[in-house]
């Protein structure tokens, strides 16, 4: 076998090395090709047909993401031929089930409303035609829309093969498929572990983030690239804000280490807290039985008195610290830096043990 | 972790021992569950319970809790007794090697099968599978730790993948998965009673004046303060007098509650800083309103000691202050002015007087994070340890002998308790419980109970349990599932109501100071 092959893609010539399919060849030198099934972490199947394109001397049209290289191929990847087939493929995507972009979650984000239109396509060619499935509405963080599913099996691919949780799979045949949990149960009483890297994958409105519905369109939310503060795995992660109000998480591939866009459910849906009415939003200082509200000032002013006495009394290894596991670097390392200085003792431990 | 976590991917064989990963790093778990299904990676599993894990793995054994300094010493007598052991590795980069054989020659698979209810023959298997791999890897996470030979447990782990060279390499070392999100970082950043950041003693009179100069005051204490368990027994007995919390939740999380309820109220005064009025918060004399990690900047370091970015996306909610602030407030008004703008201020000082993190700061994280060690602003961080040679020169072989836990089932408490966390919470439930798709996951304390058991009590899924050991007694809700095995139940400890540390045990290993919070023993009754 050759070391290198070479290949022309709309004329213009390429060396790559063997087992490289056409669409990363393309993609090499910024040639881009459109896609649907494919998603750069799970395998190509080759099933949507979006991204195929011709090759000189072959009969049919062949799908670029599963399609190799081989010396002396000639490749175009958009010609009337290939635009028309493209064109057909996402008509009967759009009529397959009931795409309501107008208030879809996924409106602005959806790779299906962006391919038709790059395709140009102005209205459906073919009557739209329900799938008959109602919705997941069974948990409150996953809703599944199989009317706006295309059969991708992205999800499927996402939880076989990142998450390993082997929990999706097509269902029924034909017309009648669908993409099902074992006995095609709803999420809720399936084995899901709601880890969402299905609804992450989705190209479409299918399957999205049931909280953040109505509480933001993609263009209106701001990411915040943070890390989890969860387990210890450190996951990179996007807040979605929007009026000041973290509305959804998000994370992605291209954040790399150390989750390549995966989470859990504790990470991808454990938010709430931020905003909950249960927040302490003013110094408490106790009060007979009780608390009082007390201004920081005071608050801080008691703190430190109480500190002061406390250690002009019994001196400084009368008091102790603990520091916090969920704070930060530079909090736990003012918190031991506050005990060693300015009370004077090395009484500072967190729970680290625990 | 002394490996990176994509390094488990590159594992031939991968033993996973005291971690619960599916649900306590689930991420991880899918790098092992990939590693598996993709890699053909082999995947042991010891642990007591039938963990999600064990579905993937080849082997799973399954040691009585609190036995693993057996195990792990029978798995080293047969990788010895077969002559598997990596003579070059021994040889060049270890020491001590010679008091190892001895000792493990009391721990043949067969005496093993006794102590700990491991069948030999899995015991052999799983020795040749680890020392006969190229590349192997140890994972581990408080269900080695959480004993009162937690250390012991840690030592025989380090022996083991020592005797088989299998350090310093990607794709295998001793790695312990870290509970919670920072545990790392507020190790490395000195809240400990005996170091400084990046564990420079604090009995060192050289570090101390060095420190002293920097933080520009005279002198420091020189004698290494007291642990939290020391500091819980020193309230109690007036030796603490003043104790300031910053977002923990002792009154949940710490062993023997009622133990730990009567020392806070001994306090003359007791300040918790948190963002919900937690169990602990609520026994406060002040309590402070810090800020969530969604309203500030900051660090947290995970554990493969990956430094990386907390960034502030929304304000303060009101009333509330981020916690760095509270602090430089509080050491002001206590006469040692802390006036940093930002947080990335303070991480120029933490990397000026931190050897391990000289070389980090907020422009080198950026997005993708950097390991320590980082000893200068051009060295590149470190994704495994111990390449080439040991941190501290030769690895020495530590030899530990096994010893029964202090306490075991008898006949007035005839079960085992082992504790942890499910999925859907995390540590105390103070942000899981108050999250609605967690809590609808997982609404309630539930125990697990193996079938068999269930049935000796004479009883029945979703019946309300008691369970009771020496020193205290809770009511939850059985769920009888085959992930338990007989003779033995699990409770998670989110949940204030069923608070299942009001059991636990207090007794603490001799070196590390953790508590021996995984077993102890009670017995069960339908309630009502
Ligand atoms: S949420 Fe996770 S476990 Fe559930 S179906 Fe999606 S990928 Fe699978
Ligand atoms: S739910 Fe989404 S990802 Fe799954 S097959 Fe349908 S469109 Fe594709
Ligand atoms: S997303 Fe899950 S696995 Fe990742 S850090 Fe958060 S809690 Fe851990």
């Amino acid at each position: 076998m050759a070391k290198t092959i070479s290949l022309t893609i709309n004329g213009k010539r390429i060396t790559t090395v063997p087992g490289t399919t056409i669409l990363m060849a393309a993609r090499q030198v910024g040639i881009r090709i459109p896609t649907l099934c494919y998603h750069p972490r799970l395998s190509a199947t080759g099933s949507c047909r979006v991204c195929m394109v011709e090759v000189r001397g072959r009969p049919t049209l062949m799908p670029s993401c599963t399609t190799t290289v081989e010396d002396g191929m000639e490749v175009v990847t958009a010609n009337d031929r290939v635009l028309e087939a493209r064109r057909l493929i996402v008509q009967l995507l759009l009529a397959s089930g009931n795409h309501n972009c107008l208030t879809c979650q996924s409106n602005g984000a959806c790779e299906l409303q962006k391919l038709a239109y790059d395709l140009g396509i102005e209205a459906l060619a073919f009557p739209a035609r329900s799938s008959g499935y109602p919705r997941d509405d069974s948990n409150a963080m996953i809703e599944r829309d199989p009317d706006k599913c295309i059969l991708c099996s992205r999800c499927v691919r996402a939880c076989q093969e990142v998450q390993v949780n082997e929990v999706l799979d097509f269902g029924y045949r034909g017309r009648r498929s669908k993409i099902v949990t074992a006995w095609d149960l709803p999420y809720a009483e399936s084995d899901c572990v709601f880890c969402g890297e299905c609804v992450s994958v989705c190209p479409t409105g299918a399957l999205t983030e049931k909280q953040a519905k109505f509480q933001g369109r993609p263009w209106e939310l701001k990411k915040v690239r943070t890390t989890c503060p969860y387990c210890g795995t450190g996951c990179q992660l996007d807040l979605n804000v929007r009026d000041g109000r973290v509305v959804k998480v998000t994370s992605d591939t291209l954040h790399g280490p150390p989750n390549y866009g995966s989470l859990c459910v504790k990470g991808r849906f454990g938010y709430d807290f931020i905003h909950h009415p249960d927040r302490l939003t003013a110094p408490l200082v106790r009060h007979k039985e009780g608390f009082r509200k007390a201004s920081w000032d005071e608050a801080l002013d008691l703190v430190a008195s109480r500190f002061s006495q406390i250690k002009q009394s019994y001196g400084a290894d009368a008091l102790a610290g603990l520091s916090s596991a969920r704070c930060t670097n530079e909090e736990n390392y003012l918190f031991q830096k506050l005990m060693r200085t300015a009370i004077g003792t090395n009484n500072i431990d967190h729970c680290a043990r625990l | 972790m002394t490996n990176a976590i994509s390094d488990i991917e590159q594992a031939e064989v991968i033993l996973v021992t005291g971690s619960n990963t599916t649900e306590m790093h689930p991420v991880i778990a899918a790098c092992i569950k990939r590693a598996v299904r993709r890699n053909h990676a082999r995947l042991i599993v010891v642990d007591p319970r039938k963990i999600g894990l064990t579905f993937y793995a080849e082997r799973w054994l399954r040691p009585r809790p609190g036995t693993d300094v057996a195990w792990i010493n029978s798995i080293m007598h047969v990788i010895l007794r077969d002559g598997l052991e990596n003579k070059p590795f021994i040889a060049e980069r270890t020491e001590g090697f010679d008091a190892l054989g001895p000792l493990l020659a009391a721990y043949s698979p067969e005496r093993v099968q006794k102590m700990t209810g491991i069948k030999s023959q899995d015991i052999e298997h799983a020795a040749h599978m680890y020392a006969r791999a190229s590349r192997a890897t140890i994972l581990y996470a408080m269900g080695i730790t959480q004993h009162t030979s937690g250390t012991d447990n840690v030592k025989a782990l380090a022996n083991l993948a020592m005797l088989c060279g299998h350090v310093g390499v990607p794709g295998a070392g001793v790695n312990p998965l870290r509970g919670q999100n920072n545990v790392q970082g507020a190790c490395d950043m000195g809240a400990l009673p005996d170091v400084f950041s990046g564990y420079q003693p604090v009995a060192d009179e050289v570090t101390r004046t060095r420190m002293a100069q920097a933080w520009g005051v005279e002198e420091l204490p020189q004698r290494p303060g007291k642990t939290l368990m020391e500091i819980m027994e020193g309230a109690g007995s007036g030796d603490i007098r003043a104790l300031f919390i910053m977002g923990e939740n002792p009154m949940l999380s710490d062993p023997d509650l009622h133990h730990v309820a009567s020392c806070l109220g001994h306090l003359e005064f007791l300040v918790v800083q948190d963002i919900f009025l937690t169990e602990t918060a609520k026994l406060a004399d002040v309590v402070l309103p810090g800020a969530s990690f969604a309203e500030k900047d900051g660090t947290f370091t995970n554990t493969e000691r990956r430094a990386q970015r907390v960034r502030q996306a929304i304000p303060p909610i009101q009333g509330c202050r981020p916690d760095w602030k509270i602090l430089c407030d509080l050491a002001s008004r206590l006469g040692v002015p802390m006036s940093y703008e930002t947080p990335r201020a303070v991480m120029d000082e933490i990397a000026s007087v931190t050897p391990s993190y000289a070389g980090i700061s907020y422009r080198r994280i950026g997005k993708k994070g950097i390991q320590w060690p980082c000893l200068a602003t051009d060295h590149p961080g470190t994704p495994y340890l111990h390449k080439g040679r040991f941190a501290r020169g030769k690895g020495r072989f530590h030899p530990v002998d096994y010893a029964p836990p202090p306490e075991v089932p008898d006949t007035d408490y005839p079960l085992y308790l082992s504790t942890g966390r499910v999925l859907y919470h995390w540590h105390t439930g103070t942000m899981t419980r108050r999250t609605r798709g967690l809590v609808e996951c997982a609404p309630e304390c539930e125990v697990e109970i193996s079938p068999k058991d269930a049935d000796i009590h004479d009883i029945r899924d979703g019946d309300p349990v008691q369970i009771t050991s020496r020193r205290g007694r809770i009511t939850a809700k059985a769920r009888i599932t085959e992930k338990a095995v007989p003779g033995m139940i699990f409770v998670p400890f989110h949940f204030a109501e069923a608070a299942v540390n009001e059991l636990t045990l207090r007794d603490v290993d001799p070196v590390a100071k953790i508590p021996g919070i995984k077993v102890c023993a009670v017995k069960l009754q339908k309630a009502g």
